[in-house]
């Protein structure tokens, strides 16, 4: 059964992910920004999904456990174009577009084959362990990629506001659902709490590239070294 | 083995771009000028002091809420009170930590007095919308 909160998030969530997309279409800016709207627009469809298996079956059915867990694994696998869409921004001047997409569809294939490696010898329930494992470690090479991506923008100067805030919010959400993965894993008795946080952590994302977008001009600038210094 | 090292590697690099997400809001926030009638309200002219940020703060929650800065002021309460945490503890014994400390406070003021200058204008908005409706 539903319970008001529920609904509220389920409803937020869509609501957030559309005005991404709603927000760069009023700001011109859909095709500049095409990887991380069309993660949006296929996150729109994920979530009204997800919501309806969610009214059908509820929270802590099977059904929509299995259905969230493949569709969030999917979408993973999407947002790790948005990245490199980020990553090509970035490198944009050095040409080196192909490098950065083979880079990425080498490491995705190579996490895919990691994690078949470790589950097939640890469990009986493989292809359930297998797409929760896969989450965990996908969103944590995610981390790790968008880390590096802030590197690189602080090393090379980087002063876009815009793609600054992109990176730092990717990089708060990547964390936050690789440590809640984490922790479910280490104390499967906490899952059926922390299950209950991966809807608000989703709502973070498209709420903070909407507020990028739609606040933040596009030639907007600031230093990215100045927010890493912290005194010693 | 691996899920415990994730979590502790998470957990470090979320609170790092955590911080560093705030201080990006806070920069782009910074070289916005208040309008004299803001300024007056708060108290704060140019340069902002940590002691203003509830006062401030109070008075943004008298204004009607725009959804798209509910999520910013958020993140950047959770910020000040992490500052608030680091300025009773280790900046205690570090000078050159609490000097940074009241300097990110005042700062963090500053951009709760930007986004009252944008409620009140959207306040102003909406009331003029009324009137010619």
């Amino acid at each position: 059964m539903l319970g008001p909160v529920d609904w509220i998030i389920s409803l937020l969530s869509v609501l957030f992910e559309a005005s991404v997309v709603v927000c760069s279409l009023r700001r011109k800016s859909f095709r500049r920004h095409f990887f991380l709207n069309l993660y949006m627009s296929i996150n729109v469809l994920v979530s009204a999904g997800q919501f309806r298996v969610l009214m059908h079956y509820g929270r802590s059915s099977l059904e929509y456990r299995y259905f969230y867990f493949y569709s969030e694994a999917l979408l993973i696998i999407v947002l790790y174009f948005a990245l490199t869409g980020l990553y090509l921004k970035v490198f944009e001047e050095m040409r080196v577009e192909r490098y950065v997409r083979l880079g990425a569809v080498l490491l995705l294939a190579g996490t895919a084959c990691f994690t078949y490696a470790v589950v097939s010898q640890s469990s009986h329930r493989m292809l359930t362990y297998f797409v929760f494992e896969l989450s965990q470690n996908l969103y944590f090479v995610g981390l790790v990629l968008t880390y590096a991506l802030w590197g690189a923008i602080v090393k090379l100067k980087e002063t876009r506001a815009l793609l600054v805030q992109f990176v730092l919010s990717l990089g708060v959400y990547f964390s936050a659902y690789a440590a809640s993965y984490a922790m479910s894993n280490l104390r499967p008795d906490l899952y059926s709490y922390i299950f209950r946080l991966f809807p608000i952590i989703g709502c973070l994302l498209p709420l903070a590239w909407a507020y990028a977008i739609w606040r933040v001009p596009e030639d907007a600038r600031l230093a990215p070294a100045r927010l890493a210094v912290v005194p010693r | 083995m691996m899920a415990a090292i994730i979590l502790v590697c998470s957990t470090v690099l979320f609170l790092q771009f955590f911080v560093f997400y705030c201080r990006s809001l806070i920069a782009v926030s910074s070289k916005q000028v208040l309008s004299p009638e803001v300024q007056d309200v708060t108290g704060i002219s140019r340069t902002a002091s940590g002691e203003d940020f509830a006062r401030v703060m109070q008075l943004l929650q008298l204004c009607p809420e725009r959804p798209e800065d509910r999520k910013s002021i958020r993140a950047i309460g959770v910020y000040f009170s992490l500052l608030n945490f680091l300025r009773s503890t280790i900046a205690r014994m570090v000078p050159s930590m609490r000097v940074w400390t009241e300097s990110e406070r005042g700062h963090c003021a500053y951009f709760a007095a930007v986004a009252l200058e944008r409620r009140i204008s959207f306040s102003r908005d909406m009331l003029a919308q009324q009137m010619d409706a």
